[in-house]
């Protein structure tokens, strides 16, 4: 989203899917994982609207669709991609939106190479590192700066020694598309960018459009997606019917997207859509990006992420920040338009806010105390580092990655090389048990006694039980309020992880080491309560900032524009200031729904600054008028000279749609009126990605990691950057054009259920829900029962190369297999609930457990929705017949750590053409 | 003479004693937009504080809770069905597909009824390593194309005419003020009178298991009643995401319920219908009636219920004449006898 | 709302056969069978001692929730009608959220395992935040990385990694990446990226 629009995050918000005239659920199962939320989307159907549900499943989603389109798990970039080109040849999209708000009249450089011409891959590809040289991609005349979002050239301190090297994986500097959770890529000159009004120089972002997606023809879907042609072109004219000045289309996705190799390219799919069919900004349009947990927005603009500090500033790299001035420079560029330009301010009120009085403008407000990232340090290269022993304690906080994560064996078998382990948690879950009850100690892998690991548990406080806030899928802020206090030893995190830092800086008092400087001049007083938590509400004062000096001096900021880079202002998270606006805790605002209009701004807060459908300002006209009566929103008042509506105008309140910068004006200033996308560094939004990713310009249809389907578009079979990981115990089913990719025929696709909650840590343990789905099942097509002997009630097996686990077996007609490309494709549906333990009501095999490690480069996140495996009747072996019985897979598969991770696809055999 | 136990009932709470009863209260559950989430469940539960009923994976679509009973006051059910439903496009049309599971899966099931395990892959500790068939599956006629999956969230039906009440001899299950049935736990001794006598099999006697709470007491849905007091909506209606449970005044929502039927059939949705909300059917209409898109049948619900103590009056009359023939007849003979 | 529809009473003993008799309810299906039990019947949310506004924990919807408080415990949890996104509704996990707080297994006791032992051994909770406070330091000095070998700036430790964030609060994974960067621990993630 950050790629496209300029911000991570839903663009606009669930109540708004009542306004759509056309909802897409796809890449979410809306009804069974937001059955809340789903209730604007009934709404919508009341009012007429068509919902339409493209899932690999019918679902309880589906069932109260119009419309379900069954696709194979993997397939929906050329799903989208179909879409794309159905517009483009049928003149359907919304010309005026498109020639004003987007990129699609920008001309690109003449080195920019498609996938077609170069055999699925684009210009600038480095079979040896396997990475772009995005150089090629950019705009006629743009020079791409070392930026953030781009590795630089690979260093020696990446590889030279275990502290910074990624021995497993391409040898990089990775950055990140979380970085762009909050802004666009940067890049220099976007003020003069050449455009093409008329839309047909051959170079212009419309023309590449054209050509990239001609191939993504009705035929081609359904050979790719096994969706029958007729079914497709309902969802083609279905979206564009219900799109255009007087409708909007919304487009929702969730994991079922993210959970890919290409998972980025998803999102952009559907974001090149929206543009076309002029449905970003705009009421009842937008995406809405549907995230699983409480907090997990939140947890990404706060981050618990290793290479994002608050507010999607990135962690500095060492090579490629090493001084203050370098680090700003690759965040913004001078040069560009947009609200990135105040970068500077951003990330030095950050440091006030970490470091206080010991930031001053002589240490660049104490940068050097962050510590360096060298490479990816994400969540699986730490796994694979604790399985070196280079990992010695680990946190788990409220996470349960023995269930929840990608390849559970190797998750356990790394903690299981750690010194110590601490696990907070409500529940004694299966990763703090794993030593004695997990599935290694069965098969005799790990025996109890022989693991070294010290594990701490810690009980932890529940919602109820603590003051703070969650930021719920639409970017918005809601205080939690205390009702009781913890029993017996659970604790907060907040309290936790306030007495340790207490303990560490008493610890270390008075030590003259230099590394110890960052600990002992960090600020860490907040006031405590008298049962010992500190005040939650002193912690968001200092997320919002505040005036250090000057007549404000103490008082809080009221939004992110009084941020200065001089050291006068502190603040923890710039988009969340004004949180705090006022000196009022706006998390806490409960006006009641129905007492204020439907948008309800003074409900909670959203970020930024209380907006809550992003990019409003393209819900006007370029002349800043209503599209129509009907879509009215935000528009331009001329007799008051600003913008109002029913929202807070995304745009400077008092810039009319008129005006124009000088040439060459950056920053704010060079945001004309009618540059809707304020945070894209040419305003605009962007059908091309002329930068800010790490796997192409344009979303192409790569074939999943594993996938018993060829890839009909292209030579190249899987993303050719994706993240392999080449080692033993991470062995991949072969996919073709290599051979034996028969022994694993059939796909699976893994995901939630309404009555549990992720890897089951909150709902195992609740009675009545383990109640409501007591035991593990995987979900059948009475076809592949037929085929494969499988009896509805009975058991089944799956397995990979990884491991084989049992399930239930639930014949269903809900799943239907798929003719792909004259073959016949079947799916297996596994929801990945379950764990094996002895504490929790409902235990069963893990689902997860079945993946390897291959992730996105974007965001490493890693390919869990869809994979390969064979399904045979029956209960899986146990003991050492288990790796016996997975062995014998691996044997005739004939795989090796090579197998499934060449990033490559080679020419076959015989053809005349070469690289 | 009238039969207070039958047909239509100007107002059931003040048949029943209450002077100036406030209007019956009553659920309006709309089937069409149910998810099937369950929440009624949950939210039942626990404001009912019910306890939880077994662990038991069922395997009937995603229904583990099987059906109403003591320690289930609301129960979703699940019917995947090869049928179409009209308004709706499943996307099956074209996919290569046999036979619908339904005959895969009433044969496990009646595998299962005969005992044999080994048919369900329970005795099965070893896997084959076959390779799969190339056979098409689409290739018989046979193919399924058609597709619908309905849920409806069931409930204590709230009788106007209550056959559970009119046995219940100790006067533990009574009338409330808002015209629903309840069951007062402190009264209530057990003897099940009331478990066969509902046409529905809602009501059961909780099982007495250590530590469960009202072990061998007659239990089912209250509609909140203590909630009702305090003008709160009943804990299920009011979690229901999407309204398919709707709560009020009986007469509302049967006002809501027809147009709603109405609008669904120009929406082209020709099979919604209610049911149970006639008042002069067999139990007099419920308090709580369902809007339904096939036969009641589809749902397990009987399609023409009656109060299993309709004929409870004639059969006084009939006891009464009888005897009343007997002691006519045992005079006579005794008169008889003397002559 | 105060309303009184208590059943008629013109026995003064309240007998229900007296009730039954004397009232209109001559079967005995109604008004004249209340127990005394059901005629003190009261909501616990109306009992409470206090009600708190919350949300829910489970998935980011964001329903609101509204906790009900009885001798400083929780007795209740439901749907706010007041939150415009949620408009008082919960899905059967929210619902589920008051058996969640005061659920049977709930862990409510440290528990510690020591290297390669094969039982939980009980901790006290300041003891065992002393002894994690004490690994990490140990750790941290161990693995500390001050300079790359081209003299760069690291400044950090890979010895230490946390994992997990997505149901915890704004406030307190600020503080959790506030103290593990500043002590130099840079492998901090959480759900987003899983």
């Amino acid at each position: 989203m950050g790629a496209s629009f300029g911000r991570g995050g839903a663009t606009t918000f669930q109540q708004d899917l009542q306004n759509s005239d056309c909802i897409v659920i796809q890449g979410s199962n809306m009804a069974e994982c937001h059955p809340v939320g789903f209730q604007w989307v009934m709404e919508a159907k009341a009012r007429g609207a068509k919902i339409i549900h493209v899932d690999p499943r019918f679902t309880r989603t589906s069932a109260v669709s119009d419309l379900h389109v069954p696709l194979r798990a993997g397939s929906d970039i050329a799903f989208l991609g179909g879409i794309v080109n159905y517009i483009l040849e049928n003149d359907k999209y919304f010309k005026e939106y498109v020639l004003a708000y987007t990129n699609a009249a920008s001309v690109i450089s003449e080195d920019f190479r498609d996938t077609d011409d170069l055999d699925g891959v684009f210009s600038g590809y480095d079979p040896e590192t396997a990475t772009y040289d995005p150089a090629s991609w950019q705009y006629d005349g743009v020079v791409e700066p070392a930026a953030a979002g781009h590795r630089a050239k690979p260093s020696e301190a990446d590889n030279a020694d275990g502290a910074g090297g990624e021995p497993h994986s391409s040898q990089k500097e990775r950055g990140s598309g979380h970085e762009l959770g909050g802004r666009g890529a940067t890049m220099s000159g976007g003020h003069d960018v050449p455009r093409d009004e008329t839309l047909q120089h051959p170079r212009c972002v419309f023309q590449v459009l054209k050509r990239h997606y001609a191939r993504y023809t009705p035929q081609m879907v359904a050979e790719v997606c096994g969706v029958p042609e007729e079914l497709f072109l309902q969802v083609c004219k279905d979206v564009t019917d219900n799109s255009g000045r007087d409708r909007t289309t919304c487009w929702v996705y969730s994991v079922g997207w993210t959970h890919h190799t290409v998972g980025v390219q998803y999102i952009r799919g559907s974001a090149i859509i929206q543009l076309l069919l002029g449905n970003m900004g705009r009421p009842g349009g937008g995406i809405l990006a549907l995230r699983g947990h409480a907090s997990i927005q939140g947890s990404t603009d706060i981050p618990t992420l290793f290479n994002l500090l608050p507010g999607y500033l990135p962690m500095p790299k060492a090579g490629v920040h090493d001084s203050f001035q370098d680090y700003l420079a690759s965040i913004t560029s001078p040069t560009q338009k947009g609200f990135w330009a105040n970068a500077d301010a951003y990330a030095v009120s950050l440091l006030k806010s970490y470091w206080g009085d010991a930031a001053t403008a002589h240490n660049d407000w104490a940068f050097e105390y962050l510590p360096r990232l060298t490479g990816d340090h994400g969540t699986y290269q730490t796994v694979m580092d604790m399985l070196d022993d280079k990992v010695e304690g680990y946190f788990l906080l409220g996470q349960n990655p023995a269930v929840g994560s990608a390849h559970g064996k190797m998750q356990r078998m790394g903690m299981s090389h750690l010194k110590w382990l601490v696990v907070r948690d409500l529940n004694l879950i299966e990763s703090a048990t794993f030593w004695k009850d997990g599935p290694e100690i069965e098969t005799g892998e790990l025996t109890t006694g022989e693991i070294g690991t010290e594990v701490f548990f810690f009980p932890a406080a529940a919602h109820v039980e603590k003051d703070g806030t969650f930021t719920q899928t639409q970017r918005m802020l809601q205080w939690h309020h205390k009702a009781v206090e913890p029993p017996g030893h659970c604790r907060s995190e907040l309290r936790f992880f306030f007495e340790l830092g207490q303990k560490m800086r008493a610890a270390l008092a008075g030590s003259s080491l230099e590394r110890d400087r960052p600990l002992l001049d960090l600020t860490w007083d907040y006031p405590v309560d008298e049962h010992g938590d500190p005040s939650a509400d002193a912690v968001l004062q200092e997320i919002n900032g505040a005036h250090l000096s000057g007549d404000k001096a103490g008082r809080m900021l009221d939004s992110y524009t009084e941020m200065q880079a001089d050291g006068s202002t502190s603040g923890g998270c710039w988009i969340y200031t004004g949180v705090y606006g006022g000196d009022v805790n706006h998390a806490k605002d409960r006006k009641p729904g129905r007492d204020q209009n439907w948008v309800a701004p003074d409900w909670g807060w959203a970020w930024p600054a209380n907006r809550r459908i992003l990019y409003n300002r393209a819900s006007a006209d370029p002349d800043g008028k209503p599209w129509s009566e009907r879509k009215a929103y935000v528009w331009w008042d001329d007799e008051q000279q600003k913008w109002t509506g029913h929202d807070i105008p995304d745009f400077e309140v008092g810039k009319p749609p008129s005006y124009r910068p000088e040439p060459g004006t950056a920053g704010v200033e060079g945001l004309a009126g009618d540059d809707p996308f304020i945070m894209q560094s040419d305003g605009k939004g962007w059908l091309y990605a002329p930068t800010g990713l790490l796997d192409g310009p344009l979303p192409a249809h790569y074939e999943p990691s594993e996938s018993p389907v060829r890839n009909p578009l292209y030579r190249q079979q899987a993303n050719p950057t994706r993240e392999v990981y080449k080692r033993k115990d991470n062995l991949q089913n072969p996919s073709p054009p290599e051979p034996n990719w028969e022994v694993f025929p059939f796909v699976f696709t893994t995901y939630r259920l309404t009555e549990h909650h992720t890897a089951g840590g909150m709902s195992r343990w609740v009675p009545y829900l383990a109640e409501l789905q007591p035991e593990f099942f995987c979900e059948v097509s009475p076809e592949l029962a037929e085929e494969r002997n499988l009896q509805h009630l009975g058991w089944a097996t799956i397995v990979t190369a990884r491991t084989a686990i049992e399930a239930r077996v639930l014949v269903t007609d809900r799943v239907v297999p798929l003719r792909v490309g004259g073959n016949v494709v079947h799916q297996v549906g596994l929801p990945y609930h379950w764990g094996v333990g002895s504490d929790a009501l409902s235990t069963g095999d893990s689902a997860n457990d079945l993946f390897g490690v291959t992730l996105d480069p974007n965001v490493h996140i890693q390919e869990s929705k869809v994979a390969s495996c064979d399904i045979q009747p029956g209960r899986r072996p146990t003991g050492p017949a288990l790796l016996r019985l997975v062995e014998e897979y691996q044997s005739r598969a004939g795989t090796t750590v090579e197998t499934g991770n060449q990033h490559r696809t080679p020419v076959a055999r015989g053809a005349a053409t070469g690289e | 003479m009238s039969n207070d136990l039958y047909g239509p009932v100007a107002n059931v709470a003040e048949q029943a004693g209450w002077e100036a009863p406030p209007p019956r209260k009553g659920f309006f559950t709309d089937t069409s937009i149910c998810i099937g989430c369950k929440a009624c469940e949950v939210a039942c539960k626990e404001w009912n504080q019910v306890p939880e009923d077994g662990l038991n994976w069922l395997g009937s679509s995603y229904d583990n809770t099987g059906a109403l009973g003591a320690s289930t006051w609301r129960h979703v059910a699940f019917i995947e069905q090869s049928k179409p439903l009209p308004g709706q496009e499943p996307g099956f049309e074209g996919a290569p597909t046999g036979p619908s599971a339904t005959d895969a899966l009433n044969r496990s099931v009646d595998e299962a009824q005969q005992g044999n395990l080994a048919m369900l892959g329970t005795d099965s500790g070893q896997v084959s390593l076959g390779m799969p068939a190339t056979r098409l599956p689409g290739a018989d006629s046979t193919s399924r194309t058609e597709f619908r999956w309905l849920m409806a969230s069931d409930v204590c039906k709230h009788c106007t005419h209550a056959a559970c009440l009119d046995v219940c001899p100790t006067g533990s299950l009574f009338r409330t003020e808002f015209g629903t049935v309840v069951v007062q736990e402190d009264i209530c001794n057990g003897c099940g009178y009331c478990v066969p006598a509902c046409p529905f099999g809602v009501i059961d006697r909780r099982i007495e298991e250590h530590g469960v709470k009202n072990a061998g007491i007659a239990q089912k849905c209250t509609l909140c009643y203590d909630r009702l007091q305090a003008d709160m909506t009943p804990a299920c209606a009011k979690a229901c995401p999407t309204e398919s449970i709707q709560f009020g005044d009986l007469d509302e929502l049967r006002d809501r319920a027809q147009k709603r039927v109405e609008q669904l059939h120009a929406n082209g949705v020709t099979n919604a219908r209610l049911y149970l909300e006639d008042k002069t059917d067999g139990i007099g209409g419920a308090g709580a009636f369902f809007l339904l898109l096939d036969e009641p049948e589809t749902y397990g619900f009987p399609p023409d219920p009656v109060v299993t103590t309709r004929d409870l009056p004639s059969m006084w009359r009939r006891a009464g004449l009888a005897a009343a023939a007997l002691l006519a007849g045992a005079v006579a003979s005794f008169l008889g006898g003397r002559a | 709302m105060a309303v009184d529809h208590s059943p008629r009473q013109r026995s003064f003993l309240g007998w229900p056969v007296l009730r039954q008799a004397g009232g209109g309810d001559a079967l005995g299906r109604g008004a004249a069978v209340t127990s005394p039990r059901t005629r003190r019947l009261t909501p616990r949310t109306q009992t409470a001692d206090r009600m708190v506004q919350s949300v829910c924990p489970f998935c980011a919807v964001g329903c609101g929730q509204r906790v009900y408080v009885k001798d400083d415990r929780v007795v209740q949890i439901e749907g706010d009608p007041d939150s415009p996104v949620s408009r008082g509704r919960l899905c059967p996990k929210g619902s589920a959220s008051e058996q969640l707080v005061n659920a049977p297994k709930r862990q409510m006791k440290v528990l510690y395992r020591r290297p390669y032992g094969t039982e939980w051994e009980t901790l006290d909770v300041d003891q065992a935040t002393d002894m994690v406070a004490q690994r990490m330091l140990d750790t941290r000095a161990r693995t500390w990385q001050d300079k790359d070998e081209d003299g760069r700036l690291l400044r950090r430790t890979l010895g230490i990694a946390a994992l997990g964030g997505a149901t915890l609060d704004n406030e307190e994974n600020y503080l959790i990446k506030k103290l593990f960067t500043a002590m130099g621990a840079i492998q901090i993630e959480n759900q987003a990226r899983i």
